[in-house]
């Protein structure tokens, strides 16, 4: 026997933690078709054949919203064998509102009450029989937190699809009922008879997806047309509008007689709450708070400990297990510091090829006892007063700073490289000594293929391509999880909408919600649990909307380039960083407003019309699920375009033609590669931005598998004359420069984001339109950068001028144009 | 015509009419204001907009524009 139960309610109406009590782990999530609405199904616990769809939180079966027209899709097209509707009965009023409607489909329904807990708690009573009576279908009370009535529930609900019909017992005035039954009579008959006054209401309702669906010919609709011209004449009102008022009237009067409650007025502890949140004048200071501990606990501290663990430890060189021996590690690479650099830069000025051998640590010959003659012996060449310039490559940025130093910074140096605490051999101190040294993945896969005698490319693949992929995909989920966890405590105590609601004035401007404030502080730090925190975000045009926008923010990873350019070509000034961020507010704002006036993101606009739902301590299980549940759609559904991606990138940058013969190339080659060829392909494109160069094409493409890895591709290209930073200053100018940093920062996130975006966007065009988009605007304003700034130097280009001006001509109309929004000039007209 | 946007802080209305047609009138209905139902006016928040409003038991919050839309007594 195969029962297909459809969970339908309000949102906060405890949804969630019912489909987690009914159905346990056996839970699969995904998305509803083309729509960014999450879709999850699930096993009945206990129970073979039975599954659980989960509908999304709707609050009526309204044509406008996704959420409501996939509910309403679902529930009319494959006909669930029974809707178990979950009300809360801290609210009874509002959410029988759905229930009515839903009773209306043909499909036994099921009411559970749920919250019966705090409903008797607080001496209120209902009456279950004449809600059962009034509603026309089974009523149970439960409490999805505290588990109570479940077991009930579940034998009604099955007792309900086996043998229930339920029919609407509420009925409408009789101007409406009459014209009803004549739209049935005329339109409806080719339904069965249990949905037929379902389709004659929604032709009532004038319902522009159901009358697109049946397509009545003309008499037929111009019959039916003149049924309700005559109710709305009589009734002075528009059909629809007719149909909830009464809707409502037949509750309000239902409530009277099954809801008792026991004192009316007072404060509850939820109104108290938010007297205090979203007050007028501490409102705002603790959003700030709420806003930095999320920041603090999932970009500063815990969250970027995990990923840092996942990236350098795990996927990395590896890591001391329970933390044991690293701080005493740091501590000791810290006191060693500068030593290697300082010895080897008195080497190049002192010593000979001698010493030199002596002290080279990866020969065969090296032991300790030569290392200690040779480094006496260096001390004895240097005189007293040398003084030698050394210099530090940062790992990051490869920026090289220059340090002078004196014999005593040697004869320390020296000293440090020899008598270290913690070290088997001499020279810098090593991780493994300080503790239990678990060796990183990469480490572990290169030793074994090592072994195994794997040839080169499949090394390359294994640990350049897969591992490398993988570890981009896993890298951020610790960071990640700690975010979903606090949004999934923010979002089930009903913090997030009061963060809605506190900044709604801010953001509807640009087209955004308030509550898509959290993934751009939360992008900040990285992009793809800010792409995934957009979840939270109701309505789904801002929720893409802030997909889009989100990665504009400049994220952890791309401070290393942005330092990169203001060290090598800007003096290290901090304006450079400074202008990142606001290029990237900026950004978002522009884009927000041009975006909003936009065809694909205008139509009717979705009224601000939000619950704030009462305050409520959310379950640890419930918490936690939501948390694992977020991850690992990430994992799934974003891991293969990471990985994919990064496996083309490798293979394009580690093979290609030398001397006319293809093979595959060692890390320095990078040159000869594919993706040169195909930089030198694709660099004509970015010569109106000033870097029209294969090098700087190639480091934008790299930049694609992480932003950080502009860095290490601009090393090996620019790197052939020794310093970086030199040869940068010499390819380009400030402004060429500034130019690149503005295309990079803007331009198409890293792969991982990108998933994200396919992720939260759940459609191939939506994602290529954001990547699109980003990559348009980003070449907009680099030409624009690059155009105006050769105007202060003099060097005027007429054509990119032109260009450049025809550019910032259309992105002013594009902002200052009227807005076309249909919908909103219809509700001007009508209210003036 | 007294609308939800002028009405007071504390204050409690009866809605007498929605003005305005399609979507935006379709979800505040469907939210509970509708012909005859009593509103409190709770707050507006901190920034001025949107307010926040008690509705058939329940907070909603609706921005100043669309309450503007609802003609209270």
């Amino acid at each position: 026997m195969n029962i297909r139960i459809a969970l339908a309610g309000n949102p906060n109406s405890g949804k969630t933690t019912l489909f987690n009590a009914l159905t346990g782990s056996n839970q699969f999530v995904g998305n509803w078709p083309g729509v960014t609405v999450e879709k999850k199904e699930g096993k009945l616990r206990r129970r073979e054949g039975v599954t659980v769809t989960d509908l999304p939180g709707i609050y009526s079966l309204s044509p406008y919203t996704p959420e409501e027209v996939v509910a309403r899709n679902y529930l009319t097209g494959e006909r669930p064998d029974v809707i178990l509707n979950i009300v809360d009965g801290t609210n009874l009023e509002r959410n029988l509102y759905l229930t009515t409607q839903l009773t209306e489909l043909g499909i036994p329904v099921v009411v559970a009450v749920n919250m019966i807990d705090v409903v008797r708690k607080s001496g209120d009573r209902i009456d279950i029989p004449e809600l059962s009576r009034r509603l026309g279908c089974r009523v149970v009370e439960i409490s999805a937190m505290k588990g109570i009535g479940l077991d009930e529930a579940v034998e009604e609900v099955l007792r309900a699809a086996e043998s229930d019909k339920t029919q609407p017992v509420h009925r409408f005035s009789e101007p409406v009922e009459q014209a009803l039954s004549a739209i049935e009579a005329r339109a409806a008959t080719g339904f069965p008879e249990a949905q037929r006054r379902w389709y004659a209401l929604k032709l009532f309702e004038r319902d522009e997806k159901i009358l697109g669906k049946l397509q009545p010919d003309a008499a037929v609709a111009e019959a039916v047309e003149k049924e309700i011209q005559a109710v709305e004449q009589k009734l002075d009102d528009d059909s629809a509008s007719i149909v909830i008022n009464e809707r409502y009237g037949y509750i309000s009067d239902m409530i009277r007689h099954c809801y008792r409650k026991k004192n009316a007025g007072g404060l509850s502890i939820s109104d108290k709450i938010d007297r205090v949140v979203t007050n007028r004048w501490a409102g705002l200071p603790i959003f700030a708070a709420v806003m930095f501990l999320v920041y603090y606990l999932s970009m500063v501290t815990v969250g970027t400990f995990a990923t840092d663990w996942a990236n350098d430890g795990l996927f990395g060189d590896g890591w001391h297990l329970l933390g044991i021996g690293s701080s005493a590690y740091e501590e000791a690479a810290e006191q060693y510091g500068d030593s290697d650099a300082i010895i080897q830069a008195y080497l190049s000025a002192y010593g000979n090829e001698e010493l030199a051998a002596a002290l080279d640590a990866e020969s065969e010959s090296y032991n300790a006892e030569a290392v200690g003659a040779a480094l006496g012996e260096l001390l004895n060449l240097v005189p007293a007063d040398a003084s030698v310039i050394y210099e530090v490559t940062d790992e990051e940025t490869l920026a090289v700073t220059e340090y002078a130093s004196g014999k005593t910074d040697l004869e320390a140096a020296v000293e440090a490289y020899l008598n270290t605490e913690y070290k088997a051999a001499p020279g810098a101190p090593t991780p493994e000594e300080y503790g239990v040294w678990v060796p990183g993945i990469p480490v572990l896969a290169a030793n074994g293929l090592e072994a195994a005698g794997t040839p080169e490319w499949l090394d390359g693949l294994l640990l350049d391509g897969i591992i490398a992929g993988v570890g981009a995909v896993l890298g951020f989920v610790p960071q990640m999880l700690v975010l979903f966890l606090l949004l999934a405590f923010l979002e089930s105590c009903g913090y997030l909408s009061r963060i809605a609601f506190v900044l709604d004035r801010v953001f509807r401007r640009f087209g955004l919600s308030g509550k898509s404030f959290i993934p751009m502080l939360v992008g900040s730090g990285c992009g793809v649990p800010g792409i995934m925190a957009s979840r939270t975000i109701e309505s789904e045009r801002d929720r893409r909307m802030t997909i889009i926008t989100t990665t504009f923010i400049p994220c952890g990873a791309k401070i290393p380039f942005i330092s990169m350019i203001a060290g090598a070509l800007f003096g290290n000034s901090p304006l450079v960083a400074t202008s990142a961020y606001f290029i990237g507010l900026a950004a978002i704002i522009i884009s927000g407003i041009m975006l909003k006036k936009t065809r694909m993101f205008a139509g009717d606009p979705a009224p601000f019309v939000m619950e704030l739902p009462a305050y409520r301590l959310p379950t640890v299980g419930n918490v936690l699920r939501s948390m694992w549940e977020r991850g690992w759609s990430f994992i799934k559904k974003a891991g293969t375009i990471i990985l994919l991606s990064t496996i083309v990138i490798w293979f394009t940058s580690y093979f290609g033609v030398v001397d006319g013969s293809f093979r595959m190339l060692a890390e320095d080659e990078l040159e000869y590669s594919i993706l040169a060829a195909i930089g030198s392909g694709i660099a004509w494109i970015f010569a109106p931005l000033g870097w029209g160069t294969w090098q700087a094409a190639v480091a934008s493409v790299t930049g694609l598998v992480a932003k950080e890895n502009i860095v290490g591709t601009m090393g090996i290209l620019y790197g052939a004359g020794g310093n970086v930073y030199a040869s940068l200053a010499a390819a380009f100018t400030g402004i060429s420069g500034f130019s690149f940093l503005v295309f990079n920062l803007l331009c198409a996130p890293c792969f991982a984001a990108i998933g994200a975006i396919r992720r939260e966007m759940n459609s191939a065009k939506w994602t290529w339109f954001a990547i699109g988009y980003q990559c348009g605007f980003a070449y907009a304003v680099a030409l624009m950068i690059y155009q105006f700034g050769l105007l202060f130097t003099g060097e005027v280009n007429v054509i990119g001028l032109v260009a450049a001006l025809a550019v910032l001509a259309g992105i002013l109309w594009l902002l200052f144009r009227p807005a076309g929004r249909r919908g909103l000039k219809k509700a001007v007209r009508t209210a003036s | 015509m007294k609308t939800l946007r002028t009405a007071e802080i504390g204050s409690r209305v009866k809605v007498v009419r929605l003005h305005g047609e399609g979507a935006v009138k379709r979800r505040m209905m469907d939210m509970g204001i509708t012909k005859g139902a009593e509103i409190t006016v709770r707050k507006v928040a901190p920034l001025g907009d949107p307010v926040e409003i008690t509705v058939r038991g329940y907070e909603l919050s609706v921005r100043k524009a669309d309450a503007e839309m609802v003609e209270v007594e």
